[in-house]
């Protein structure tokens, strides 16, 4: 008699009066409710696109972070062409070279397609050689060019390429959202689970605590707290100094909501209902409270990675947050302090425009989440 | 004039959910008598509410009703059908909670929480006439003393929350009342309430509707309340009307194998200690889900079942 | 009423101290002091600095005394309107604190205005009209707008500036006019140059509000008193307005307070990119240089704006709702 299951979709029959409706799983309905999100799709489409390119960038780019191209400094993105000038066509695509110019009057470098120089590109190619994921050497490439080079994004104004920087931008830019989010996820569990397990005064504190910490404005801190981490760390420490200063002023909205989310699912029908009929504390918690809890838990995080990803290129914007030679977006974004850029150099935006595609589609896919998690919502969102 | 206020004629509604279409009505057809009480009796879903809505054109999208007539004649001169106006007609506005107005399930809900009762009383006045907001607040006090608050002169100033549920739809009947609506629908008014004050307001509303004369659509899962309130019964099922008669008719003598399904799966005291009978028991393995058109019989009740059956009916009456 | 008011406002003394607290403790952070980082600039010049001159200027600063000690005369000092002194700006850190206090609150409230002015009937029409093409439009332009960090944003603005109306922008006053005595000419170049980062930090909060308004007003258009309402026969617009409207107005009303935290984050970042004199880049630079006195007072000012916003969201919020008020 314990065994109750909380099954909407013959509810939903029921109410409308129908015999048309097979009977579904609430798993299986959030599986069709997100499906129908076709933006949530796409979403979860470049992300996981996205971070394969993370994992892989080393392979995926062409050149290495710091391999500068002194034939090209500050040069626009190249067009891969199939038909050359006389108009054959080529199965095998290929870049012109650049034919650069100074402009008299603004002394500024301009590039122009040089359609003498003709570099075919290859696919698993050998190129330079790199190290994969620092643990062994390889020098094959995704795609790269046998003489000349290829410059899909442009260059900067140190000769380095913009498509490899990106990607391997994407790897730290990208991470610290996940890792932020989860280190947020674990003092945001552990805390809001215990201030509600515990209750009484220990409750309140916490809640005291939090209370504080949301109403602090947290750019202003962050800057305050990465501008205290030593000069002298490595890299690698700064990027987890980081990491922790974001999720620093995570947690405490997300104990928040876990402990009132837990507050309200106790008083939930169905929870009485199952305690009622006799269900076991580890029963009701585990087989009716987890399953509204997890998917809603995975919709907030899904929510939060845009704000970490976001609060590090703010960071490393300024200057203190990531420091080369570490690549990330941020530290990219670095290049473009003043708006001459978008008019000299557009092409070094493009950072900026991979931040907003990827903040925009974990909006997206929390929605959708969000959206097919709740079977009984009615298309608006509860926070 | 018309006898009845109100004649449906098979009225259908469907939603269109994420996995296909639903049917929620269909060829729903029954009168609403002027001055007696038509109760609508079904299980969940059987789309007792819907078609209190349709009346009301309550329906929302992804809901809308797809044929049939809702014909209303308020008085003499002026009959519509209701089903055919097109959404902003002047004369929806004036019918609801003018002509017609609606009790709901929820008395815990069904009031805002920001406004005092006074407010949401009276400005059921002013949508419809052209009264100051004194004269307004006046006729709302006076209709709240007839449902039975004390104290009015203070309650009508204090918000929803601070009333108990009894009191509530006590509030939410005064509303619909205010305007002397000529029907008035009640959607299930007691089932959120405790057993004892549920037993008031059926009885308020019974006396209101003596004292007022007008229709009332009683809409309920409760035999019960049927027997106490209702003058006319027609049962629902799946969408569908199954059996059209007066109390004593359909609770006595039911002729629908599902009328005299629900009839025996009431708990009474001479069934103590047995199991009660569900409809699946009583009904057997009779074909509810084919739909088959509403007959007519001699008494003057109406029945929808397949025609082997009625013949057999027909001959057991002679 | 009364009772909720004088409540909130003594509940706000022991955020305060909390956050007094966690500040002074955040400035602490750092390694190494005001001493010695003036200590390092001397030595780098050559020259030599005796052991009594480092005590004194550590007396001088507090230094030498217990961190509970320091703290106590910090927050005491902060209360009376005395801030210390900043050795980055060579002035007291009071007088550096209200020239830029101002702009900085002036950036905020307009922002939050513009926020609201955008936010407020776009969230409306996308609820009422979902799934229409505006109301894509809308959402489409609100989640661009969400997911564009604010520094490119103003960048975009500046470039705008100087490719449309051929103006360099960034600052808030025009060369002429900056050490100019207030005029109503100064006024109006204030006000053309004000507009650029109200907009910009403006469009990141407005993104968020009328996605929580949407969402509110979706809910509560579902909800059985705006049923009853509309079988009362309120008529439609007026129905939207009094009935859920007033009601998803109120959870609204609660995240301005979580909306003056977010508006002084991105002032800060919008007021870096931008050059203008608020307290934001001279936040930065405190913090860079280790003025413990500025970033201190800074911070602290930021809080006690945004705490201030909260009380006064929690207030409105109570004067909306009864149900609070009569808690």
């Amino acid at each position: 008699m314990s065994d109750v299951t909380i099954n909407p979709a013959p509810a939903i029959a029921a109410d409308l009066g129908t015999d048309t409706l097979q009977e579904i799983s609430p798993r299986q309905l959030a599986w069709i409710r997100f499906k129908r999100h076709r933006l949530a799709m796409v979403s979860a489409g470049f992300l996981i696109a996205m971070y394969l390119i993370a994992t892989f960038c080393e392979f995926i780019s062409p050149y290495n972070t710091d391999t500068r191209n002194v034939k090209a400094i500050n040069a626009p993105p190249m067009s891969i062409h199939f038909f050359d000038r006389e108009g054959t066509f080529h199965l095998r695509p290929f870049v012109y070279g650049y034919h650069m110019e100074v402009n008299p009057d603004t002394w500024m470098r301009e590039y122009s397609e040089n359609t003498e120089e003709m570099y075919p590109i290859y696919f698993f190619e050998t190129g330079e050689s790199y190290e994969m994921w620092s643990l062994f050497k390889a020098k094959t490439h995704l795609f790269t060019t046998r003489e000349g080079y290829i410059h899909v994004f442009g260059t900067d104004q140190l000769g380095r390429d913009m498509f490899t920087r990106v990607f391997y931008g994407a790897r730290i830019s990208m991470s610290i959202g996940v890792v932020g989010v989860m280190l947020t996820l674990f003092f945001g569990v552990l805390i809001g689970g215990i201030a509600g397990y515990m209750g009484g005064i220990v409750d309140r504190g916490v809640q005291r605590i939090i209370e504080v910490l949301l109403s602090l404005p947290t750019l202003p801190f962050w800057m305050a707290l990465s501008a205290a981490l030593p000069v002298e760390w490595s890299s690698l420490m700064v990027y987890f100094g980081i990491t922790i200063i974001l999720s620093l002023f995570g947690w405490p909205g997300l104990a928040r909501q876990v402990r009132g989310k837990f507050l309200a699912l106790r008083e939930e029908d169905f929870v009485m209902a199952a305690r009622l009929l006799g269900a076991g504390r580890l029963r009701v918690i585990f087989k009716h409270m987890m399953p509204s809890f997890t998917s809603h838990i995975i919709t907030t995080a899904t929510l939060a990675v845009p704000g970490m990803i976001l609060g590090e290129t703010a960071l490393s914007f300024l200057g203190i947050g990531l420091r080369p030679p570490v690549v990330s977006w941020g530290v990219l974004m670095q290049q473009a302090q003043n708006y001459q850029v978008i008019v000299m150099t557009p092409w070094l935006m493009i950072p900026g425009l991979f931040v907003v595609l990827t903040v925009i589609a974990f909006n997206l896919l929390g929605d959708g989440l969000r959206d097919a998690a709740d079977p009984y919502n009615t298309g608006g969102n509860r926070d | 004039m018309v006898d009845n206020l109100l004649e449906i004629r098979d009225l259908a509604v469907e939603f269109g959910t994420d996995i296909g279409t639903t049917y929620a009505l269909r060829e729903v057809s029954f009168d609403v008598p002027r001055g007696k009480v038509t109760a609508i009796v079904g299980e969940s879903g059987s789309g007792k509410s819907v078609t209190a809505n349709c009346i009301m054109r309550l329906i929302q999208s992804p809901g809308r009703i797809t044929g049939g007539q809702i014909h209303f004649s308020p008085n003499d001169v002026t009959a519509y059908d209701i089903a055919a106006l097109p959404d902003k007609d002047p004369r929806l506005l004036d019918l609801r909670g003018g002509s017609v107005s609606m009790v709901f399930q929820e008395p815990m809900t069904a009031l805002s929480p920001v406004y005092t009762v006074g407010n949401q009383v009276a400005e059921a006045i002013l949508c419809h006439r052209k009264v100051s907001k004194e004269e307004a607040l006046e006729e709302a006090a006076d209709m709240l003393r007839l449902v039975g608050i004390d104290d009015v002169g203070r309650r009508i100033h204090q918000y929803p929350f601070e009333f108990s549920g009894g009191m509530r739809q006590r509030v939410v009947i005064a509303m619909a009342l205010v305007c002397h609506p000529q029907l008035l629908i009640c959607d299930e008014p007691t089932t959120a309430l405790d057993v004892t004050i549920q037993a008031e307001i059926l009885t308020l509303i019974r006396d209101l509707q003596k004292d007022l004369n007008n229709s009332v659509l009683f809409i309920t899962h409760d035999l019960g309340v049927v027997a106490q309130m209702a003058d006319q019964v027609v049962v629902m099922y799946q969408g569908r009307v199954l059996e059209v008669g007066s109390v004593r008719q359909v609770l006595k003598t039911p002729v629908h194998p599902y009328t005299r399904g629900l009839l025996a799966a009431i708990p009474g005291l001479a069934t103590k200690g047995e199991r009660l009978a569900t409809i699946a028991s009583v009904v057997g393995d009779a074909d509810l889900i084919t739909p088959h058109p509403l007959v007519t019989l001699a008494d003057g009740r109406q029945v929808s079942l397949p025609s082997d059956q009625l013949a057999a009916l027909e001959l057991a009456n002679g | 009423m009364r009772a909720y008011v004088i409540k909130r406002v003594f509940g706000m003394i022991p955020t305060l101290i909390l956050i007094s607290g966690l500040i002074f403790i955040v400035i602490q952070l750092p390694p190494g002091d005001i001493v010695t980082s003036t200590l390092d600039r001397m030595q780098s010049q050559g020259l030599e600095v005796s052991a009594e001159a480092v005590a004194n200027l550590r007396a001088q600063y507090n230094l030498d005394q217990p961190l509970l000690i320091q703290y106590v005369r910090w927050i005491g000092g902060f209360l009376i309107g005395d801030m210390g002194y900043s050795y980055l700006f060579t002035r007291p850190v009071s007088e550096l604190v209200w020239e830029r206090l101002g702009y900085t609150l002036m950036i905020t409230v307009s922002s939050l205005i513009f926020t609201w002015a955008i936010a407020i009937p776009a969230g409306i029409y996308s609820a009422v009209r979902q799934y229409s093409f505006v109301d894509y439009l809308i959402t489409t332009i609100m989640l661009v707008g969400l997911a564009t960090p604010s520094f490119l944003l103003a960048l975009m603005a500046m470039y705008a500036g100087y490719e449309l109306f051929g103006i360099s922008i960034g600052g808030l006053f025009s060369p002429e006019y900056r050490d100019a005595p207030w005029s109503f000419a100064k006024l109006m170049d204030f006000l053309s140059h004000l507009w650029i980062p109200m907009v910009v930090l403006g469009l990141g909060g407005t993104a968020s509000t009328m996605r929580i308004l949407r969402a509110n007003l979706l809910d509560e258009l579902s909800k059985p008193y705006v049923v009853t309402a509309r079988a009362k026969g309120v008529k439609p617009l007026k129905l939207l307005f009094k009935y859920p409207l007033r009601i998803a107005i109120n959870p609204f009303i609660s995240t301005i307070g979580l909306l003056m935290p977010a508006l002084i984050s991105g002032e800060a970042i919008v007021s870096i990119v931008l050059g203008l004199p608020t307290i934001g880049p001279a936040l930065i630079q405190a913090l860079i240089a280790q003025d413990m006195y500025l970033a201190g007072s800074f911070l602290m000012l930021l809080a006690v704006l945004t705490v201030l916003g909260m009380l006064l969201s929690d207030l409105l919020l109570a004067w909306a709702d009864p149900r609070i008020r009569y808690e």
